[in-house]
């Protein structure tokens, strides 16, 4: 079997919100001292990748794919060193920013060339949602463009007899699925796929591994739309909110006091309920 | 003509979620001179589908029995073909925050042409195009999402939006028979997480713990607190990602978008993803050991203390008043 996992690079998104500024004219965050790093949701894709091939029994192989500048490469490399086998970096040329049919329609095109050499994925991984702009949409578009049927916010992939079982979660509890390949998956977090740290020996070896590079000529995709990045959506204006509020705190000597002053403000809001 | 038309899952009902998203269809298609449509996936309750009538101009139903039980490509299928029945002139079509709305919406958008944006929590037209504003960087910024291809297939904050006004005279119902596909994927089985009480995102108070509670033991303490005010349990993604509570307890930007009456953050430090699940609640409180902590800047009033201190006291004399 053949495993896709699409991974995003963007700006460390633990960065506190006192550092945290916009650039007016790129509308987007300055990049400031931030790290670059693997979105989270598309490393709990990595690895439940890498859970799905150690069930299989180990007859799985995993690609990684990324459509970003050339430092995206240190993304694709930690998922080679976390053991993925292959990896393929389409580099992005125009808008640092494009919109989900531009993403989408790179990576169905850097997935057919991938298959075309070898062989069809039977499933395609990608995160829910970036922690940078959080749009949630490019798992939606690409299943669109692979014409590939879908199922969102999957945290386990379990081999089955010729169907890959699917776990994922809902706003209310949890449901299975029996999907048949060739199929895609957007991927959640739970407790289970928390990344891996990869071994000292796997992050030396992930150098080994090879790493293709693709860019839009290469894909037939080398139109102003695609580099333009905004065919369905476009960032309009971006700001910080002002909505930090004056916090009342308790006061007194004793903790008694002070807990008894913070059980009469709960009451009465809650008495104001009714 | 440019209408709005508003998608619903049937075996969700005419929830709040839906009303709200109603709501801003019907102002959205006030904003454009046209008709707010209701477009029903799979067979809804009569109740439900009375109370879209009274609010909606037309509400076309896809009626299968096969849509009565949630698949997603024959969802997919059903709201193309809705859209189609209703007349297709749709400037925008709306859909709640559920967890199938949300996967529906950008392929939809993709199928018809148009333009997918995520949890808006503001639209409007300005011109041919829907701006969406929506957060962005885990809360961080504010972003206005300009929508450029028609229709704008938009899933809603949808509690935020107020529900739609009722009409004089209700809309007229079709019920419409929609070919469907056997589905590749097939969900097979459905365990509703246990959960008492009523729906976080539609509890008026919710108590919620943090990393800083140290393991799944002080939920226990954290729920006779809960319990003295009737209020619901949540939970911060550090608490649920290390397995101390379940994942559908978890409030925060890839959790529950609340919006109660009272927020109670207990042990939670506030990182953004957080507060902007529960940015919308009316009054928030909280309790941390650190001053410093993020969510005092996001709170009515506070106390900085171990909750360890204070929670059972709290509850105690919670417990006191309530006598």
């Amino acid at each position: 079997m053949r495993v896709l996992v699409c991974l995003k690079q963007i700006l460390d998104p633990d960065v506190p919100a006192r550092d945290f500024q916009i650039d007016p004219d790129a509308r987007a965050a300055r990049r400031g001292g931030a790290n670059l790093v693997t979105n989270i949701f598309c490393e709990n894709a990595v690895e439940t990748a890498l859970q799905f091939r150690e069930a299989a029994g180990g007859d799985v192989k995993i690609t990684a794919l990324c459509y970003g500048e050339s430092s995206a490469e240190d993304c694709l490399r930690k998922a080679m060193a976390m053991t993925v086998d292959e990896a393929c970096l389409v580099e992005r040329d125009g808008s640092t920013n494009p919109d989900a049919a531009a993403v989408g329609r790179v990576l169905a095109a850097a997935i057919r060339r991938l298959e075309q050499d070898g062989g069809p994925f039977d499933a395609v991984l990608v995160g829910r949602e970036s922690g940078d702009w959080g749009v949630g949409q490019t798992g939606g578009v690409l299943a669109e463009e692979l014409v590939r049927p879908a199922l969102g916010f999957v945290e386990s992939l379990q081999p089955g007899d010729g169907s890959v079982t699917l776990r994922r979660q809902t706003d209310v509890g949890i449901e299975v699925a029996e999907a048949e390949p060739p199929f895609l998956v957007t991927i959640t977090n739970n407790e289970d796929n928390v990344p891996r740290i990869p071994k000292t020996r796997d992050v030396m070896m992930s150098y080994r591994k090879p790493l293709q590079k693709l860019n839009l000529a290469d894909l037939e995709l080398d139109s102003e739309e695609i580099r333009a990045g905004s065919s369905i959506f476009e960032v309009e204006e971006i700001f910080i909110p002002a909505d930090e509020v004056e916090c009342e705190m308790a006061e007194g000597d004793t903790l008694e006091e002070r807990v008894d002053q913070l059980a009469t403000r709960i009451h009465e809001v809650v008495a104001s309920i009714g | 003509m440019a209408n709005v038309a508003v998608c619903v899952l049937g075996s969700l009902g005419y929830d709040r979620a839906a009303q709200g998203a109603a709501g801003a269809g019907r102002a959205l298609a006030e904003s454009v001179g046209g008709e707010l449509h209701a477009l029903v996936i799979g067979p809804a309750g009569d109740d439900a589908v009375a109370a879209l009538a009274s609010v909606a101009d037309r509400v076309v139903v896809g009626a299968n029995e096969a849509l009565r039980d949630y698949q997603p490509e024959q969802a997919l299928q059903a709201a193309e073909q809705l859209h189609a029945a209703g007349g297709g002139d749709y400037v925008a079509v709306l859909l709640s925050n559920d967890t199938y709305s949300q996967e529906i919406a950008p392929r939809l958008a993709h199928r018809l042409g148009g333009s997918s944006m995520a949890d808006a929590a503001a639209i409007r037209m300005d011109g041919d195009h829907l701006l969406a504003q929506r957060t962005a960087y885990g809360g961080k910024a504010i972003s206005i999402y300009r929508l450029k291809k028609q229709p704008a297939v938009v899933w809603l904050r949808a509690r935020g939006f107020e529900p739609a006004p009722e009409r004089q005279s209700a809309g007229e119902v079709t019920s419409v028979d929609l070919a469907l596909d056997a589905p590749r994927i097939r969900i097979t089985g459905r365990e509703v997480a246990e959960q008492e009480g009523v729906r976080l995102e539609d509890a008026q108070i919710i108590v919620s713990g943090g990393r800083g509670l140290g393991g799944p033991e002080p939920f226990q303490e954290l729920k006779r607190l809960a319990d003295s005010i009737g209020a619901e349990q949540g939970a911060s993604r550090a608490a649920c990602d290390a397995g101390w509570v379940p994942p559908n307890w978890q409030v925060g930007q890839t959790g529950k978008k609340v919006a109660p009456e009272l927020y109670i953050a207990i042990a939670i430090s506030g990182a953004s993803q957080h507060l902007l699940g529960m940015g919308d609640s009316k009054v928030v409180a909280a309790i941390n050991t650190d001053a410093d902590a993020p969510i005092f800047k996001h709170c009515s009033f506070g106390i900085v203390e171990d909750y360890k201190a204070v929670v059972p006291l709290l509850t105690e004399k919670l417990q006191a008043i309530a006598r």
